[in-house]
């Protein structure tokens, strides 16, 4: 994606769009669909919402499971708000790619052919009430920390987006410690759920941040873009960072004997992550891979014949204002 | 229209506390505690399989649409069911996971699976416009506490009539194979609107006490609004006698096959936990 011949474009004469590029870039300023943009640009920011588009509607199956079981009726009510939310998160994001020039009948092919990545967490399962406290707290803090920075990426639709939907994310990740919290001051098996919950998303947490700086392909183009603004690494420690007081508060422990502050270095120590079991996950060999990507198509193709419907409705009626309106004429 | 559709932070802190309508500590009679858990039930019930189509709808936007009316409706259950417990002191947690089959009170409409999209618009158009003449009457209840809810409540199934009724013209008015399933659909759902309409000893008294409206009543004003869909979607409705033998004995806790396994599920983790708060 980082092509030579994109960077090299800055040493050869611009073409005024390419100066004005550069200029809105460098003065930090919007790019919005009408102005022109490199090719890797647009390829970039498409591949960037349109996965995190994928990753709010995968992202409801693992929750949208407790929807029928939630144990009582405002937990159920505050977790249908929230896989709601994340469909409408889902409708944003692609609303946005399409302003690039992709439509979503073609993202969402990429989606259920297996052919376009979303985030890997959701393809672990949530086989406990306490996986809802644990998604919140940590799945939806490390996108908080992953997205604020995106609040101010350089494409607007995407910056904009992307402002609606921290607000929202952060109210998820306060549920989601308020569910852990309760079930942590509950009965002896209520904190036994909380903590394995914890054990079993602590780590997938970690990986959403991505590879170690020096082994991520795509951050040195993307921060050059101001698409993105700190690197995994940076990212990856600040959400440690928060992590560590709010776990003290709850009672969990957090699951890395070599977790503690290092006042030489100002970072965290932390164990190495495992990242075989991230490029298995990723390469589609995780948990629940198959199962979320069929249950989308089911939906899809189970659906086609309801948008099928809706499409020859409207059809119909606006032939019949055509008519009604040459009958008129 | 029904993409735009989000819970917000202040919409949700009032969800959070059972929706606002707490009826400020009044307590409800016996009789009136026995019909506010008959419409929490309905409410209840319904909630719980639109909740079902969630990840799983035709399209993303009814993912969205189908959660948000969901939602509303385990509102109005929140706020009915805590209404129902004050006159024996229990939550509306009580209420929705402890009581058996036998101990709900919803009518069969509501009990009666999603089916496919045709059969969960016919079983919402059915519910929402009953439940819109309902709660439109019931504004005017001499029990405050249920006059309040129903004046929250009504605004809602407004738009969840909206909702069921663009659906019925567009199925009915799409494809051929749309068409057919859209009627295949009303007539598997119209045998259960007869309950809807019953008056028992229960409503009879609370109608004479200004508390509850009479079912019957309700009826005329239904049918026009059906009517006025079907003809403009090119259906008929379903006339004359189309109930079961023996049908519609919700209201008194008889129940359908589906209702047990719907139950089973919505209390299991509660149950499995008894006394743990959540």
């Amino acid at each position: 994606m980082t092509s030579p011949a994109d960077l090299s474009a800055v040493e050869r004469e611009r073409t005024p769009e390419e100066a004005q590029f550069d200029d809105l870039i460098a003065a930090d300023s919007r790019i919005e669909p009408r102005d022109w943009m490199p090719d890797a640009y647009r390829k970039t920011l498409i591949r960037q919402i349109s996965q995190h588009a994928h990753s709010e509607i995968i992202g409801m199956q693992p929750e949208s499971n407790w929807i029928t079981r939630a144990p009582s009726l405002k937990r159920k009510a505050i977790l249908m708000a929230k896989v709601q939310d994340e469909a409408g998160h889902g409708l944003y994001l692609y609303s946005a790619a399409q302003t690039l020039g992709i439509t979503r009948d073609e993202m969402m092919a990429q989606l259920i052919e297996g052919r376009a990545r979303y985030s890997s967490i959701f393809n672990y399962p949530t086989p406990t009430w306490a996986d809802m406290g644990a998604i919140g707290w940590l799945v939806d803090g490390a996108a908080i920390c992953n997205q604020v920075p995106l609040c101010r990426a350089s494409y607007g639709p995407y910056g904009r987006a992307m402002v609606r939907i921290c607000k929202e994310e952060s109210f998820h990740q306060r549920q989601g410690f308020e569910i852990l919290l309760e079930l942590m001051q509950g009965t002896d098996e209520q904190r036994q759920m909380a903590q394995d919950a914890v054990n079993r998303w602590y780590w997938p947490a970690l990986q959403m941040f991505g590879p170690p700086d020096d082994q991520s392909p795509n951050s040195a183009q993307s921060m050059a873009w101001n698409i993105k603004r700190f690197s995994n690494d940076e990212l990856r420690q600040r959400f440690v960072g928060m992590l560590v007081p709010q776990a003290e508060v709850m009672g969990v422990t957090l699951p890395d004997p070599a977790l503690k502050w290092n006042d030489e270095t100002g970072r965290y120590d932390m164990s190495e992550i495992d990242w075989t079991e991230f490029e298995e996950v990723l390469a589609g060999r995780g948990p629940a891979n198959a199962e979320r990507i069929r249950r989308r198509r089911e939906a899809h193709e189970e659906g086609a014949w309801v948008r099928e419907a809706a499409a020859e409705y409207a059809r119909k009626q606006a032939e019949r204002q055509l008519a009604a309106s040459g009958a008129v004429a | 229209m029904h993409g735009s559709v989000t819970v917000d932070e202040l919409a949700l802190a009032e969800e959070l506390a059972g929706s606002g309508i707490t009826g400020a500590g009044r307590v409800a009679s016996a009789d009136a505690a026995e019909y506010a858990m008959r419409l929490g039930d309905d409410a209840l019930v319904l909630a719980q399989q639109l909740g079902m189509w969630i990840t799983r709808a035709p399209e993303l936007e009814e993912d969205v649409a189908l959660g948000n009316i969901g939602l509303d409706l385990i509102g109005h259950a929140r706020s009915l069911l805590h209404y129902a417990g004050t006159a024996t002191g229990r939550s509306e947690d009580d209420l929705a996971y402890w009581r058996g089959e036998p101990e709900f009170r919803n009518a069969w409409l509501f009990e009666q699976p999603n089916g496919d999209f045709a059969h969960t618009i016919a079983r919402q158009l059915v519910a929402s416009l009953y439940l819109y003449e309902l709660y439109g009457a019931l504004e005017e209840s001499a029990d405050e506490t249920i006059a309040a809810i129903a004046a929250k409540s009504v605004k809602e199934v407004d738009y969840h009539r909206d909702h069921a009724v663009q659906w019925v013209l567009r199925l009915a008015g799409g494809t051929d194979e749309s068409r057919r399933r859209m009627i295949l659909a009303v007539t598997d759902t119209w045998p259960y609107v007869d309950e809807l309409f019953v008056d028992d000893e229960l409503v009879t008294r609370l109608a004479a006490d200004g508390v509850a409206v009479l079912p019957s009543t309700l009826r005329p004003a239904f049918e026009a609004a059906v009517d006025a869909v079907f003809t403009e979607a090119g259906l008929e409705r379903p006339t004359g006698r189309t109930a079961f033998i023996a049908s519609g004995g919700g209201r008194a806790g008889r129940h359908t096959e589906h209702l047990g396994p719907l139950l089973a599920e919505m209390q299991v983790l509660a149950r499995s936990h008894p006394g743990a708060s959540w």
